[in-house]
C-alpha cells in the first residue's frame, strides 16, 4: 500500500513536470541565443487551446501536438519581430506576448470554455508493463513524458556536439563577434525563438490534452513563468531543467496527495507551494551573482544593432 | 526599395506622442476586421464597444470608476519603469491590499466606528507595500529577478485570498458561499456622485498624479530614477543608490496597488470575494507604457484602457465573448511597442547598394 502511494506520487510528479520540461527546454534554447522571452505563458495558453480544439474534434493527439507547436511558433514570431526588427526591449516584448497570448486563447477558446474530453492515454508496452514498480510507472505514463526526456538529451547534444549548437551559443555569447564572423544573428535568433514557441505550445497542449484534458481560460496558472524561472535555476543546462521540473512536479503533487498523506492543511495553502518553491530556488541560485553572470549567455537580454 | 532603420541623433518627440495614436488606430482597425470576420456589422460593434458604454452619465461614472485603479497603479509603475525596475506583480499587491483592508473592515464589522473606510484604505496601502517589499528585498539582498518573484507572488496572493474567503473570513451567515460578510456602511467608501458607484477615492487621483509629476520632474530622487533608467552606468558613477531606487519604486507601486485593492473591496465590491480584480495590475502595465511613463499620459491612458475593459462587457450583448477585451489589450500593447521604433529610428527607403567585389 505504502509502495503504491509513492509510485503514484512519482508518476504524478513526472506528469506534472512534463509541460515544464517542454517549455523550459524551449526557453533555454531562446536564452542560449541571447533573448529572454517572457511570453512563455502566452505561448503555452495558445498551445493549450489549439491542442484541445484539435484533440476534441479529431481525436488525433499527434496532430493536436503538431498544431499546438505551430500555434506557439506563430505567436513567438510576434516576439521575434518586435525584438529583432522593431528593437523593442525584450522584457516589454515578452510581457506583451503573454498578454496577447492570454487574449487570443481566451477569445478563440470561448466555444470550448469549460469542456473536457478523454485525453491521451498511457502507452502500454507489452512485457515492460509487467515488471514490478518500473512496469507500473511505464504503464501509467504517456509517450509525451518520455519524449520530453528525449528532447532534453537531444537539446543537450545539439548544443554541445553540433555545429548548429556552436553557432547558436556563439550568437548568444557575443552577438557582435558572431555578426562579424558572418553569422546572421537575426536568423539564428528567429529560429531559436520559433523553436521556443513550438516547445511552449506543446507544453500547453500537454496540459489540455493529457494532464487535465479540458480547456479553461488561463489554465496554465503561471507554469510559463515557472518555466522561465527553471532556466535560471538550471543555470542554462538542459539536464538540470529536468531535475528542477521534477522538483516542482513533486511539490505540486503534494497538493493532490497532501490529504492522502495525512496533511491537515487547506488545499489553498498547498497550492501556494510551487510558487513559493520557485521563489526559494531563485533566491538560492541567484545569491551568487558571479556564478549567474558566468553561467548566463553573454549577450542575454541585450539589444542587437548591426552596424 | 527596402526599408532600413537609421538611428536618430535625438529621440523624436513627435513619434513619442504619436506612437500611442498609431497603436490605437491599428487596434481599431484590428477590431473592425475581427468583428467583420465573426459576422458582425463592424461599425455597429465598434460603436457598441467604444461609444455606447459612455453614452450616459452612469456610463461615464463607470468609466471614471474603472480608470481609477488603472491610473493609480499605472502612476506607480511609470516611476519604476523609468528606472528600469520591473514590478510585474502589482496584481498581487492589489490583492494583498484587498485582504489587509478587508480584514480591518471585517474586524470592525458592526462596531459602528465612524470613518472606518479611512483605516481600511490605509491598511490596504500598508499591506500592499509589505507584499511589494518581498521582491524588492529579494532583489537587493539575493539578486533574485524581481519580474519572476513579483509575478509568483500574484499566485500566492490569489491562493491566500481564496483560503481566507473559504475559511477564516467566510460569512458565518453566508450559506457556505466563499465570500465574506458585506462590509458595514462606515467601512464602505462614501459616494462622490449620487446614483452612481463613483466614490471619494477618486479624489486621490489628481493628488497622486500631481504628486508623481512633482516627484519625477522637481525632486532629486525623481531625477535619480530617470538617470537610473536612461543611463545606468552614469547613475552608478554619480553614486545614485540602486537599492534606494528599487525600494522606492516597489514601495510606491505596492502602496498604490494596495490602496486600490482596499478601495475596490470597500467600494464597488463591498465584501471579500475569491475574485476581485479583472486584471487591473496587468492592464496597468499597458497603461504605463501607453501613457509614455508620464503622469498626465498615464491618466489619459487609464481612461482608454478602462473603456476597453467596459466595452468588452458591453459587446457581450452582441454575442461577442467579453474576452475580446484582453485580446484588444494585447494587440494595443504589441502595436504600441512596435510603433515606438520610430522614436529612436527613422525609416529610410533605399535600394541596397551593390557592393564591389
Amino acid at each position: 500500500m505504502e509502495d503504491s502511494l509513492w509510485v503514484a506520487i512519482l508518476i504524478a510528479a513526472m506528469r506534472t513536470a512534463t509541460p515544464l520540461i517542454l517549455a523550459a527546454l524551449g526557453e533555454l534554447i531562446v536564452e542560449k541565443a541571447g533573448c529572454v522571452n517572457l511570453g512563455v505563458e502566452g505561448m503555452m495558453l495558445v498551445g493549450a487551446v489549439t491542442g484541445f480544439a484539435v484533440g476534441l474534434t479529431t481525436g488525433n493527439f499527434a496532430l493536436a501536438f503538431v498544431v499546438a507547436a505551430v500555434a506557439g511558433a506563430v505567436l513567438s514570431v510576434v516576439y521575434a519581430a518586435l525584438v529583432l526588427v522593431f528593437q523593442v526591449n525584450q522584457y516589454a516584448a515578452g510581457l506583451s506576448l503573454t498578454i496577447l497570448g492570454g487574449g487570443v486563447s481566451a477569445f478563440w477558446g470561448q466555444p470550448w470554455q469549460g469542456q473536457n474530453m478523454t485525453g491521451l492515454q498511457p502507452t502500454v508496452i507489452p512485457g515492460l508493463s509487467d515488471l514490478p514498480v518500473i512496469g507500473t510507472v511505464f504503464s501509467r505514463t504517456d509517450i509525451v513524458t518520455w519524449a520530453a526526456l528525449a528532447a532534453c538529451v537531444a537539446v543537450a547534444l545539439v548544443l554541445t556536439r553540433t555545429r548548429a549548437g556552436l553557432i547558436l551559443r556563439a550568437v548568444g555569447e557575443n552577438h557582435d563577434s558572431a555578426h562579424a564572423l558572418g553569422y546572421s544573428v537575426r536568423w539564428v535568433r528567429t529560429l531559436a525563438i520559433a523553436f521556443g514557441g513550438a516547445m511552449a505550445g506543446m507544453g500547453g497542449a500537454y496540459l489540455s490534452c493529457v494532464m487535465t484534458p479540458l480547456w479553461i481560460e488561463g489554465m496554465t496558472a503561471g507554469r510559463g513563468w515557472i518555466a522561465v524561472a527553471l532556466v535560471v535555476f538550471a543555470t542554462w543546462k538542459p539536464a538540470r531543467v529536468v531535475l528542477g521540473a521534477w522538483l516542482f512536479g513533486a511539490v505540486s503533487v503534494m497538493q493532490i496527495h497532501g490529504q492522502a498523506m495525512g496533511l491537515a492543511v487547506s488545499s489553498h495553502i498547498l497550492a501556494m507551494l510551487p510558487y513559493l518553491v520557485t521563489i526559494l530556488v531563485l533566491v538560492l541560485i541567484s545569491r551568487d551573482a558571479t556564478r549567474i553572470r558566468l553561467a548566463a549567455p553573454g549577450s542575454l537580454g541585450k539589444p542587437f544593432k548591426p552596424a | 526599395m527596402l526599408p532600413r532603420l537609421v538611428p536618430r541623433l535625438q529621440p523624436s518627440a513627435l513619434a513619442l506622442y504619436g506612437a500611442p495614436v498609431i497603436a490605437l488606430i491599428f487596434t481599431l482597425a484590428f477590431g473592425y476586421v475581427l468583428f467583420a470576420s465573426i459576422g458582425r456589422d463592424p461599425l455597429a460593434a465598434l460603436h457598441a464597444y467604444f461609444v455606447a458604454p459612455v453614452n450616459s452619465t452612469f456610463g461615464l461614472s463607470e468609466l471614471l470608476l474603472t480608470a481609477l485603479p488603472l491610473a493609480l497603479i499605472g502612476l506607480g509603475l511609470a516611476v519604476g519603469f523609468r528606472a528600469n525596475i520591473w514590478n510585474i506583480g502589482a496584481e498581487g499587491q492589489l490583492l494583498l491590499g484587498a485582504i489587509g483592508g478587508g480584514s480591518v473592515a471585517l474586524a470592525l464589522w458592526g462596531e459602528g466606528v465612524p470613518g472606518t473606510f479611512v483605516l481600511v484604505c490605509l491598511t490596504g496601502a500598508l499591506t500592499g507595500m509589505a507584499w511589494a517589499a518581498i521582491p524588492a528585498f529579494l532583489r537587493i539582498r539575493f539578486n533574485a529577478n524581481e519580474i519572476l518573484t513579483s509575478l509568483m507572488l500574484i499566485y500566492v496572493a490569489d491562493q491566500l485570498l481564496g483560503y481566507l474567503v473559504h475559511g477564516p473570513l467566510k460569512n458565518p451567515q453566508g450559506f457556505g458561499f466563499p465570500e465574506s460578510r458585506l462590509f458595514s456602511a462606515e467601512a464602505q467608501m462614501p459616494l462622490l456622485w449620487d446614483a452612481t458607484r463613483l466614490h471619494v477615492g477618486w479624489l486621490l487621483l489628481p493628488v497622486a498624479a500631481v504628486g508623481i509629476w512633482l516627484f519625477l520632474s522637481h525632486t532629486l530622487a525623481g531625477f535619480r530614477m530617470r538617470v537610473g533608467g536612461d543611463a545606468e552606468p552614469a547613475a552608478a558613477y554619480a553614486g545614485f543608490s540602486r537599492p534606494g531606487m528599487i525600494w522606492l519604486s516597489f514601495l510606491l507601486t505596492g502602496g498604490l496597488a494596495g490602496l486600490v485593492g482596499a478601495m475596490e473591496v470597500a467600494g464597488p465590491v463591498g465584501q471579500l470575494l475569491p475574485t476581485i480584480s479583472p486584471g487591473y495590475g496587468f492592464a496597468a502595465i499597458i497603461v504605463a507604457f501607453l501613457g509614455r511613463l508620464t503622469p498626465l499620459g498615464v491618466v489619459l491612458a487609464a481612461h482608454l484602457l478602462a473603456l476597453i475593459l467596459i466595452g468588452g462587457e458591453n459587446v457581450q450583448m452582441l454575442g461577442v465573448p467579453s474576452s475580446v477585451a484582453q485580446l484588444f489589450q494585447g494587440v494595443l500593447l504589441v502595436a504600441l511597442l512596435a510603433s515606438d521604433v520610430l522614436v529612436r529610428f527613422r525609416v529610410v527607403w533605399s535600394t541596397p547598394a551593390r557592393r564591389a567585389a
